[in-house]
């Protein structure tokens, strides 16, 4: 790119800047990742090369031509508590106030695949989630709404194809056909060993089990996106923008090369695999990293993997705010750093978004929290004019040199993974945890010294004190009737074909040629629980201990 | 907290006994003596398998899977999981336990996690003391871990019975590890992860070396062995049992407990006196002056000792 | 005390570190805020035992006794506090380790940390609070010997 001002016109205003006095409140020369920037980019910073326009290879600037004009991001609000029944009522509750698709938060025990009643559940239920224990949980949670015409997005990961089955066999009871389900799978199991840590099996039957749903789905529920590959929980544990944007990707070439191993076709199941970003708080970082997140897969793809078809090539994303920059002090600021995190998203091209509600970080959200949450994305997609022009940000010298930059790093980490062996090598060895971990203490340290400052944490903290705010609790009556049902349930069913489905599933854990789908949806169908599915394949694939990696 | 009474506790079977115990003996305090003195199985001596290998090669699955293993032969099974790495001063952190945790409610077995804290007798001194406090308390068999760094593999086969080596393919470590001095220390070699490509390679390399060493009359037998997935643990135990049968029928294992026993005399001879001669060299205005005269230490020494006398033995260990 | 008893425990080696047990109760993984305090407080001179995930009351009891730890440090992330926080307490009554201090971490809620002092849970910390804090707190509790 030429550059388009005098030499002598640079060093002027360099001299300006080097004499002009400076703030020395709260400025850095470093992102909330660490990484450097300078006070000014010019067009010298812009790469060569021919200027790029939305929708066309390597899609930096998203991947429809039309942007936000052609269609708007998806507000997808996370939520889920209590039991299937509780949930359902707030479902409809955010359908009717403008919400376009669903996003099922599930408990920790169904999370971690077992049942309401086993010892380890006590005082966990409905907590973070929903509770489901069998499909008769599922039929309560959709109940009054029409899968064939909304678009769910399910955030599980290790019994993932459990709860895809008992979606599917709801879909199949209210005489949805299969083709024309809609959503999304979290069933990314690769980044629970990274960062998030609910894994049950190892990686090897984890993967296994990954890929025989996209094998499934490719062929039986072609709508569906099959895996969204997560950096949002990377970047929660610690992150840096660029390991969030780096063992994402790894990650997401390591589905592929999982599949294609498989003998499946790359243009057969590399279009119905998404991502799922965190917007951070600094603001133009964030920008940067959707724009070479979206670069980075397209280059691969085509050039490392050769799929030709287009819809393979285009990174399509989920993006939610980020919870760990949340602050328990004058929680309502959470609000606009919601706002300003929401942005970024938008402005780096975001097809759906969750937006937190100012209250998580001390319990769950209320129903006023939540529809404030709603409202900021209707803000800004319909106040602030942002979502009418095509990547606004394009040629911004910053935002292109941070596009840049972010890319670079990226690669030099998936040299450094490829080093290991690959992906599951890598975290065997415990290398992405080591580096999290210590981005993570690096950030911590930088608050404890003030280096870098948080409103209400560090700085700024007259009004801590107010703080009023009003909380969503889970009655502990629900917990024992969540029990009672589950029991109910297993006394209710036809048992000889539950015990059947249970071990025509382990025969099928145990003989690697076998696609579980088929075996797992029996099992639903044969209201058979959770615990009792995932446990007939813990009996075959074992559990997984990390090792330590502090 | 109320005054307790170790021996009590220790008597009484409870684990909180024995640890305290542990922790007096990682401090070097010497009245531990009185407590293995007073019990009536204060000599007892358990089986120690010494566990020794690079980061990274899987030793503490490896020691789960053990773990298990003995325990359906309902042997009582102690752990203890050094970390030498820990600064001297300051603080550590251990993470052992972690992969061991699935043995933390039964009784049968107990873990301890030690960090190095800089003893002047390296780990040996205090892992040895912590030995026997485990046969003491009723501990059939003794694991001792370690990473293999600086000295603390060779502390390790100072104190176990058995020394267990292990390795893993394509770490790129194994002919170099080999030549550091683990070939006189391992009895037996376990290649862990033995379904990696490489595997053989890496037997291979480790018996090329062997049969380059001098020809002994225990020859370290080469077991492959998938902890993670639980093959080749019994195969690794009867390893062990034949090194032991070994020991036991050319005598070795009498000569070798003597031979321990003696280290740990002069061992602690060494730390009493050592303690009593800081003291003097630090307060004893007499000998700190005549080292500062001398420029030279044997005559300051010599005045120590002299000193001292029979009065090396620290009060809290004395009967 | 002799002076040869005080040269023999006391000249050569570091005085007792205090010993913690820090583990994560319940469900969840997230481990972000149990690493950077065990790395913290190790940098403070702890000893730190790290149990790792999802550990039950029992076990982090057990894994206090056998260690010799003088305090158990639970984080949760959860929301089942008030379900497994005074299940720790308990068990170390049943134990008779009651001396055993009890502090925890995660997103609690204000009226939960009163509730939970009550029983036996010795102190608190929130997302957000200093890290410096949680170590002035264990040095106050712990002066040096």
């Amino acid at each position: 790119m030429k550059v388009r001002y005098a030499e002598e016109t640079f060093a002027q205003w360099q001299r300006q800047f080097e004499t002009a006095p400076k703030r020395s409140d709260g400025v850095s020369s470093t992102t909330v990742s660490g990484a450097d920037i300078e006070p000014l980019y010019t067009s010298a910073s812009l790469s060569e090369g021919p200027e790029e326009l939305p929708g066309e290879f390597p899609y930096t600037r998203g991947i429809h031509a039309a942007g936000y004009r052609g269609r708007l991001w998806t507000m997808r609000q996370f939520a889920g508590f209590a039991t299937a029944a509780e949930t359902n009522r707030r479902y409809k509750y955010l359908l009717e106030n403008g919400q376009t698709g669903l996003s099922v938060a599930f408990d920790m025990p169904t999370l971690m695949g077992q049942d309401s009643d086993a010892p380890t559940s006590r005082g966990e239920l409905g907590h973070c989630g929903v509770a489901i224990d069998s499909l008769d949980d599922m039929e309560t949670l959709f109940r009054g709404i029409p899968l064939a015409q909304v678009s769910t997005s399910m955030t599980i990961n290790s019994p993932a194809a459990v709860l895809l089955c008992m979606y599917l066999a709801v879909a199949e009871k209210q005489g949805a056909s299969m083709k024309q389900l809609n959503g999304t799978l979290q069933n990314d199991i690769l980044k629970e060993f990274i960062a998030q840590k609910e894994f049950i099996f190892p990686p090897q039957p984890s993967m296994r089990l990954v890929v025989d749903s996209i094998e499934y789905c490719a062929k039986e529920v072609p709508r569906w996106n099959t895996v969204s590959i997560s950096g949002y929980h990377i970047r929660e544990a610690g992150s840096t923008a660029a390991q969030e944007l780096a063992f994402t990707l790894a990650d997401g070439f390591a589905y592929v090369d999982a599949c294609l191993e498989r003998g499946l076709k790359i243009d057969d199941f590399a279009p119905r695999l998404a991502y799922f970003f965190d917007a951070h708080i600094d603001f133009f970082e964030e920008i940067a990293k959707f724009r070479a997140a979206r670069r980075i897969w397209a280059r691969h793809l085509r050039d490392r993997y050769g799929a030709q078809d287009e819809r393979s090539l285009k990174l399509r994303f989920h993006t939610q705010t980020a919870g760990v920059s949340l602050t328990a002090q004058q929680p309502e600021l959470n609000i606009a750093r919601t706002a300003t995190e929401a942005l970024a998203a938008v402005l780096g091209g975001t097809q759906s978004l969750h937006t937190n509600a100012m209250d998580e970080v001390l319990g769950l959200p209320t129903d006023k929290s939540a529809r404030i949450a709603l409202r900021t994305q209707q803000m800004l997609a319909f106040e602030s004019g942002v979502a009418n022009t095509v990547d606004p940000l394009g040629g911004s010298y910053f935002v292109e040199a941070l596009t840049d930059r972010m890319e670079a790093e990226a690669e030099a980490y998936f040299e450094r993974i490829d080093a290991y062996g690959g992906v599951i090598p890598a975290i065997e060895a415990g290398f992405m945890q080591k580096e999290i971990a210590d981005a993570a203490f690096r950030h911590q340290q930088e608050l404890e010294t003030r280096q870098r400052l948080i409103v209400g944490v560090n700085e700024f903290t007259a009004g801590n004190e107010e703080d009023e705010i009003e909380i969503l609790r889970i009655p502990r009556r629900l917990e024992q009737e969540q029990v009672e049902r589950v029991r109910e349930v297993r006394r209710r069913r036809d048992q000889a074909q539950a015990a059947r489905a249970v071990t025509q599933l382990r025969k099928a854990a145990a003989s690697p040629r076998e696609n579980l789908m088929p075996y797992i949806l029996d099992a639903v169908r044969a209201y058979c629980t959770e615990g009792e599915i995932m446990g007939a394949m813990v009996d075959v694939f074992g559990l997984y201990t990390e090792k330590a990696v502090i | 907290m109320p005054e307790r009474n170790l021996l009590a506790e220790f008597k009484a079977g409870n684990i909180r006994g024995l640890a305290r115990a542990i922790s007096l003996v990682e401090q070097r305090d010497p009245s531990v003596r009185h407590l293995l003195e007073a019990l009536a199985n204060g000599a007892r001596r358990p089986r120690v398998l010494g566990f020794t290998g690079a980061p990274g090669t899987g030793k503490s699955t490896l020691v789960d899977a053990l773990v298990g293993n003995l325990r359906e032969s309902k042997l009582r099974v102690a752990v203890l999981a050094v970390d030498p790495n820990s600064p001297y001063s300051g603080g550590a952190i251990l993470g052992d336990r972690i992969r061991m945790q699935r043995h933390a409610l039964d009784p049968g077995v107990y873990i301890r996690s030690m960090g190095a804290r800089g003893h002047l007798g390296g780990l040996s001194v205090a892992s040895r003391e912590a030995v026997r406090l485990l046969g003491a308390f009723g501990f059939d068999e003794v694991i001792l871990e370690t990473v293999g760094v600086g000295q603390s593999e060779l502390e390790v086969a100072a104190i176990a019975d058995t020394t267990l080596v292990v390795l893993t393919p394509g770490l790129g470590d194994g002919v170099q590890m080999l030549k550091a001095g683990i070939m006189e220390i391992a009895d037996v070699f376990v290649v862990n992860k033995a379904d990696l490509p490489g595997a053989q390679k890496t037997m291979q390399e480790i018996r090329s070396m062997l049969n380059m060493g001098p020809k002994l009359s225990w020859r370290a037998p080469i077991v492959g062995a998938s902890a993670i997935k639980g093959e080749g643990v019994v195969e690794v135990l009867a390893a062990v049992e034949r090194h032991r049968a070994h020991l036991e029928a050319t005598g070795e294992a009498a000569k070798r407990a003597e031979a321990r026993l003696k280290d740990e005399a002069a061992d602690l001879v060494a730390e009493w006196a050592r303690a009593q001669a800081r003291r003097l060299l630090d307060h004893d205005e007499a000998v700190a002056g005549r080292l500062r005269r001398d420029r030279i230490p044997y005559a300051a020494a010599e005045e120590i000792l002299t000193r001292a006398g029979g009065r090396l033995v620290p009060e809290a260990a004395r009967t | 005390m002799s002076e040869l008893a005080a040269a023999g425990a006391q000249v050569e080696e570091p005085a007792r570190p205090v010993r913690i047990v820090l583990a994560k109760v319940g469900l969840d993984g997230h481990d972000r805020g149990v690493k950077v305090v065990a790395r913290a407080l190790r940098d403070a001179g702890f000893e730190i035992i790290y149990t790792g995930l999802r550990q039950t009351p029992q076990m982090v009891v057990e894994a206090a006794l056998q260690e010799d730890a003088q305090v158990i440090g639970l984080s949760l992330h959860s929301g089942a506090h008030m379900t497994l926080f005074p299940a720790v307490v308990e068990e170390l009554r049943r134990r008779r380790a009651e001396d055993i201090v009890v502090f925890g971490g995660g997103i609690v809620p204000e009226d939960d940390i009163v509730e939970l002092k009550k029983q036996g849970v010795a102190e608190i910390f929130t997302p957000g609070a200093p890290l410096q804090s949680i170590i002035d707190w264990l040095r106050n509790r712990f002066p040096a010997r």
